[in-house]
């Protein structure tokens, strides 16, 4: 049998998967663009922003988890530095405009993705994740202590500016397309990143690390970039929901939120594109609808029970199970 | 002689205590998540929540049975104890053998349960203990004043710390206990239970931390958060000790928590961050930690 496969064809059927595979997933991004765009017309903007921003920061946090392999218990440090970035910077200097601040922010928690990076890489799996939750600890002792941060109260009343000087952003409606664009490209560009040559070598090391430093690979700077990306993106999801919300809270920084988007990324699908959106929208919706009902009293205890079935019953979340059930039934 | 660099000699020792008890509760704690980690491979995120139950447990039997302080000392750590087995037995065996992220991720989940629950039935203001007679006043040194409790509380843990670690190191049981996890099947193939070996191991290691959180209700506040932040402390002084080093985890225990207290004597806004300082320096010298063994 084996003398009569022709690896030209073989080739051929991958590059056909891959190409039904590309259109499948245009398809699929165009449909929830469209959702997305129409959105607010249904839903209130404010919620649908919190849900972008958030699904930022899984997204972030996600091209190390499902992509690097890496679990960082520190992502609250670079959501709360890009948060505060911004907020003290909109705050204090009226005349900044509102797109520099948010600059500024992602620009801070890129740099100290950095310094978390070089302090972490140097361990694996769970020590990695211990460090980077210690680290994050530091960050918010840091952000109790400082002056510029409020301490306990926190940044109020930031103004949301205009965009570009054009666009008012104190419309809410303004906002969310500002932040859908803003979110957009953050999606797309781990997307990219994902689908490159570069994001190749990401799941080469998640898959088996010391295969991919004996093929040749610089395991730790791969590692450190990947960092430092995700650490950004998280910081403008920081930077984002500040301009939102016109407010900076200790809640952001606090490791209860590192736990958090672990959960939204886990819930929806750890190295899937979609799963973190999916999961952020799921987990805040929950959250919003439990403090509305009898249950307000209960959120932590059912997002720790969510957890726990997680981990135990469907690690591939929401959207891996999708894409399981559809490659059984669908082909 | 009433001031060593500028502080006054009865506030430095006065420092130097609390922080020798803050470091014998390190100490408790991260010794059990050592022994968990060491012998089966789980961070135990829960150990937090589970110090926090062994405490309340302590104030809950003496406010709803009478049971006094000494009795609790042993009850609260059996009841918590029973607690880790079931969350042994019940959950963490089924995945057992999986990337071990998985196993810090239910445990995580099991924590925010614990704490949850535990915030709707007692709210965030905790309880009150009063400490058991015996302890009340305490006894000159001439240079400081030592309270009772403090002093029985630093001796009866580090002979916990230093049984345990004879035990685990020194005795045929933690041989068996070491090689039970180290080659389950050929353990179990000499005729020994090692599934009833790792519940027993886990059901220990949160008896460790519930005798810390029995030891802890007559001097601290008692609430249900009171473990979230001692545990990432602890994480950090595990970091520091070398994760698999069991003596490494009751040294380093001690040792960050006199640390902390002589940064609260000389700069005290970065007592609450130095022993996470002291965690970056000792990853860029030694990335395995001051005990660790594996590079």
């Amino acid at each position: 049998m084996s003398d009569s496969v022709n690896p030209a064809d073989i080739h051929k059927t991958m590059l056909d998967q891959q190409k039904s595979e590309h259109r499948r997933r245009l398809i699929l991004n165009l449909v929830l663009l469209a959702l997305l765009i129409v959105a607010p017309m249904v839903m209130y903007p404010v919620f649908l922003m919190k849900i972008l921003c958030f699904a930022l920061f899984a997204v972030a946090f996600n091209l190390l988890l499902g992509f690097t392999g890496l679990l960082s218990f520190g992502h609250a440090a670079f959501l709360a530095s890009g948060a505060y970035t911004t907020g003290y910077l909109l705050t204090t200097f009226s005349g900044l405009s509102t797109e520099l601040g948010i600059i500024a922010g992602t620009l801070v928690a890129t740099l100290l993705g950095l310094g978390f990076a070089l302090v972490a890489i140097r361990r694996q799996g769970i020590y990695f994740a211990m460090i980077t939750l210690a680290l994050s600890q530091l960050v918010f002792f840091f952000f109790v202590q400082s002056s510029f941060t409020g301490g306990e109260d926190g940044l109020h009343g930031i103004p949301r500016g205009q965009f570009l000087g054009l666009i008012d952003l104190n419309d809410n409606l303004n906002m969310y397309y500002f932040v859908l664009a803003v979110f957009l490209a953050g999606y797309l560009l781990v997307q990219r990143i994902v689908g490159s040559p570069y994001g190749q070598v990401l799941k080469a090391i998640k898959q088996n690390e010391p295969r991919a430093i004996s093929l040749g690979y610089n395991v730790n700077r791969y590692k450190i970039i990947a960092f430092v990306i995700s650490a950004g993106l998280a910081g403008l999801a920081g930077s984002m929901k500040t301009v939102v919300f016109q407010l900076a809270s200790l809640n952001d920084a606090h490791w209860h939120m590192s736990g958090e988007v672990i959960l939204m990324t886990l819930l929806g699908g750890t190295g899937t594109l979609l799963g973190p959106v999916v999961g952020a929208a799921f987990v805040v919706n929950l959250e919003y609808q439990l403090s509305q009902g009898p249950l307000a009293d209960w959120v932590d205890a059912i997002l720790g029970a969510i957890f726990v079935l997680t981990v135990l019953m469907f690690q591939s979340g929401i959207v891996g199970q999708v894409q399981k059930f559809m490659k059984k039934n669908i082909g | 002689m009433s001031m060593i660099l500028g502080v006054p000699v009865a506030v430095l020792f006065g420092q130097l205590l609390l922080g020798l008890i803050n470091g014998a509760f390190y100490a408790l704690l991260s010794l059990g998540l050592a022994v968990i980690f060491g012998l089966l491979k789980i961070i135990n995120f829960a150990h937090g929540a589970l110090y926090m139950l062994g405490a309340m447990a302590t104030v809950i039997l003496f406010d709803t049975l009478g049971i006094s302080y000494w009795a609790a000392l042993f009850v609260a750590p059996i009841l918590v104890g029973c607690v880790g087995v079931a969350i042994e037995y019940f959950l963490l065996r089924k995945i057992a053998g999986q990337d071990h992220i998985y196993s810090l991720l239910l445990t995580f989940g099991v924590a925010l349960i614990i704490q949850g629950v535990l915030t709707n039935m007692y709210g965030v203001s905790g309880l009150r203990y009063s400490m058991p007679d015996v302890f009340k006043g305490g006894m000159n040194l001439g240079f400081m004043f030592l309270p009772y409790y403090r002093a029985w509380v630093i001796v009866i843990a580090l002979l916990v710390c230093f049984g345990t670690w004879f035990m685990i190191e020194k005795t045929k049981l933690g041989a068996y206990l070491r090689a039970g996890t180290e080659d389950s099947q050929l353990m179990q193939g000499f005729g020994i239970n090692v599934p009833l070996l790792v519940s027993l191991t886990y059901g220990f290691g949160v008896m460790l931390a519930a005798f810390a959180g029995a030891l802890a209700a007559p001097i601290y506040s008692v609430t249900p958060d009171m473990g979230s932040h001692i545990l990432i402390v602890v994480f950090a002084v595990v970091v520091i000790g070398g994760m698999g080093s069991i003596a490494g985890a009751i040294i380093t225990g001690v040792l960050m928590g006199v640390v902390e207290g002589l940064t609260k004597t000389f700069y005290p806004p970065a007592s609450s961050a130095v022993i996470f300082l002291v965690m970056v320096v000792v990853l860029f010298v030694r990335p395995s930690g001051l005990f660790g063994k594996e590079a």
